[in-house]
């Protein structure tokens, strides 16, 4: 157990600093413009002044070695568009709490209606409440988020009568952005569990103790989901990536003040060194995501044998 | 504790006798007058010639499985329907340039006007025929979509193939894959499409250039199974070429998953450029695509006389996503042998 979780680990952190050299390698290529405040009205001059500042002209390896240091530090320089000159790591300490909350309670939400979900879709498997979670999950996974963001937002705010916009104080507005983050998460989980679990159902030991006379929802939920559940957790991983994305969209359209409408506004501004910083982030999230979703696994069923299984999902 | 066990057990144990008896009973039923059962059989010559004999063709069987699927058969016809029709309807009579800002004769931009028998699909926000628009750029998703499903199969069989064979690579193929599979795909598209200019070119690359390696795993573990089978050793042993045994007894066996793949592709690659789009770093709006559709039609969603601008373009976006969808999973399932009987 110890070794397989030293090498995991171990992995994890390779890959972070690999992501994290291309991430600063890309960024090295990114239109300068990114760098300056008002980059129209620059001479030639200063333009290359200031760059000379910002130790833009170094080498390559210089500036890499730089960038990790500053890192350590906690340093990952300043805003040049969205606040200027307002450190990076200041900006984004407002943010990243709401975008945990909303996250987390999205993940939460997923869930307490996904897994409910999944059963009863395996439970009434062919009858009609089976139909319709299928439509529901085949809608959710074929059609590109931004448009169910778009039609929750405009038709959901009408009925429930409550802001377009998301006010932080007011509980009612965390609903929509909530339940919009979480479709996707729910749509997957139903799935993949009602297919584990439609699995699970004709395997030998159910079969006997449907023979042994054993009441059929005490078939579903004693003997089958217990099983169904445990290849669930290698999801996890995944719906995390998924609400981290999710929460791009959700962000910025409810202009949530969180690091994904975050990300949205800097992109659009081409702010590099902000782009930069939550850019890492987020591949640090996914990282931690994906690690967290095969100790879980490997903790959680002890069936896996430890260290012959690769990493990933 | 043992108490509990034996009366849980003498339980079951009655329950399970109980229902032997009720079996028993429904077989003596119906098993009662069978006579025919032990009658003769009539002796018929040709009939007895056939033994051995199978009609079994693959994409016969394929075929007929997917045409049982009813919905699926007409989500492919609307399917082509939608990919002919962006490909006629330019050439239709009464049809607007999509990027020409129209005016009326006081040279007047028609801004926003409603669907009516000129603009059968109304008009955006500086005077763009909306239905040219939806078309031509249905036709640029379609592109980019189709586009990345064949560069990711073709990248992703050609490397699967080298990893799954090759065992001097597979180290680095699988180091590669845990970086790769770590990185969450949308940080890659962001970055790369604000690097390079955005067209359809860069952007086909940024979806492409991480997405075949899910393809070529999932070919090299199934190559890993079947590869030393005795089949295989024993073609080998006859000295067939690598090449022709790739081709010939691993690939096909994979087709249905493939394709599952591909089709999958498909709808995924549609729903990037949205997202790329949407975050600001989309195709210039010269080049209708659907993603830049539903992008201006959300500026004007506010605005209830408007909504049409967005509710088109959704329309159509979700008919082409669902129907990949709904095909690409039918055909998966009417391909896997499995299911051939």
């Amino acid at each position: 157990m110890a070794k397989y979780l030293t090498k995991r680990i171990g992995r994890s952190l390779i890959t972070l600093v690999l992501i994290i050299c291309v991430v600063f390698i890309l960024m090295r290529m990114m239109p300068i413009e990114g760098y300056f405040q008002n980059f129209e009205k620059l001479s030639d001059e200063q333009i290359q002044s200031g760059l000379r500042e910002m130790g833009m002209l170094d080498p390559l390896p210089v500036q890499l070695v730089h960038f990790f240091q500053n890192m350590f530090k906690g340093d990952f320089g300043v805003s040049h568009k969205y606040r200027v000159n307002v450190a990076v790591t200041e900006i984004l300490r407002d943010k990243i709490p709401v975008s945990i909350k909303l996250g987390s309670l999205s993940i939460l939400v997923s869930l307490v209606l996904g897994i409910p979900l999944g059963t009863m879709m395996a439970r009434f498997k062919g009858k009609w409440f089976d139909k319709f979670g299928t439509l529901f999950i085949v809608f959710i996974e074929a059609v590109p988020a931004v448009v169910y963001h778009l039609l929750i937002q405009m038709y959901g705010t009408k009925w429930l009568n409550i802001p377009m916009l998301f006010d932080g104080a007011d509980w009612r507005c965390w609903i929509l952005p909530v339940f919009s983050m979480s479709l996707g998460n729910i749509a997957y989980y139903g799935m993949w569990l009602r297919r584990y679990m439609v699995d699970e159902a004709n395997k030998d030991y159910v079969r006997l103790a449907r023979a042994k006379g054993v009441s059929e929802n005490k078939v579903m939920f004693r003997h089958i989901f217990r099983n169904a559940f445990v290849p669930m957790v290698q999801y996890l991983p995944s719906s995390f990536l998924n609400t981290v994305i999710g929460s791009i969209y959700v962000e910025s359209l409810y202009s949530v003040p969180g690091m994904g409408g975050l990300l949205v506004n800097c992109v659009k501004g081409s702010d590099n060194t902000m782009v930069q910083a939550i850019v890492l982030l987020y591949a640090t999230v996914g990282v931690i995501g994906l690690l967290l979703g095969d100790v879980l696994m490997t903790v959680l069923d002890p069936r896996i044998s430890l260290g012959g299984k690769e990493g990933g999902r | 504790m043992a108490s509990v066990q034996d009366f849980v057990a003498e339980k079951f144990e009655k329950k399970a006798e109980a229902e032997i008896k009720r079996t028993f009973d429904d077989l003596s039923d119906t098993n009662m007058a069978t006579d025919e059962l032990f009658s003769f059989a009539d002796y018929n010559e040709e009939e007895a010639e056939r033994t051995g004999y199978s009609d079994y063709s693959y994409w016969g069987s394929t075929v007929r499985l997917f045409l049982k699927n009813k919905g699926a058969v007409c989500m492919l016809i609307i399917m082509l329907a939608i990919i002919i029709f962006t490909f006629v309807q330019p050439h239709l009579p009464n049809q607007f340039d999509p990027n020409k800002a129209n005016m009326n004769a006081l040279f007047i931009p028609d801004r926003n006007i409603q669907p009516n028998s000129t603009y059968w699909w109304g008009t955006n926000s500086i005077g763009q025929d909306l239905w040219a628009r939806i078309w031509a750029g249905t036709k640029t998703s379609l592109f980019i979509g189709f586009t990345v499903a064949v560069i990711e199969a073709i990248v992703g069989i050609t490397m699967g193939v080298l990893w799954g064979y090759v065992r001097k690579l597979d180290f680095f193929f699988t180091e590669l894959y845990n970086v790769i599979d770590n990185i969450p795909q949308t940080i890659v598209l962001i970055l790369l499409s604000m690097i390079l200019r955005p067209s359809i070119k860069t952007l086909i690359f940024a979806m492409t250039i991480t997405g075949w390696i899910g393809m070529a795993r999932f070919i090299r573990n199934q190559i890993l199974i079947i590869r030393d089978r005795d089949y295989n050793l024993a073609s080998r042993c006859l000295g067939t070429p690598t090449k022709k045994l790739v081709m010939k007894n691993l690939l096909p066996y994979l087709v249905s998953v493939i394709m599952l793949r591909m089709a999958l592709a498909i709808p995924g690659a549609i729903g990037n450029e949205v997202f790329v789009t949407y975050i600001g770093l989309g195709l210039p709006s010269t080049t209708p695509s659907l993603g830049i559709l539903i992008n201006e039609g959300r500026e004007v969603m506010m605005n209830a006389s408007q909504r049409y601008q967005l509710i088109f373009p959704v329309v159509i976006l979700s008919l082409v996503t669902i129907s990949f969808y709904i095909i690409g999973n039918a055909f998966s399932d009417a391909a896997d042998p499995k299911n051939h009987r």
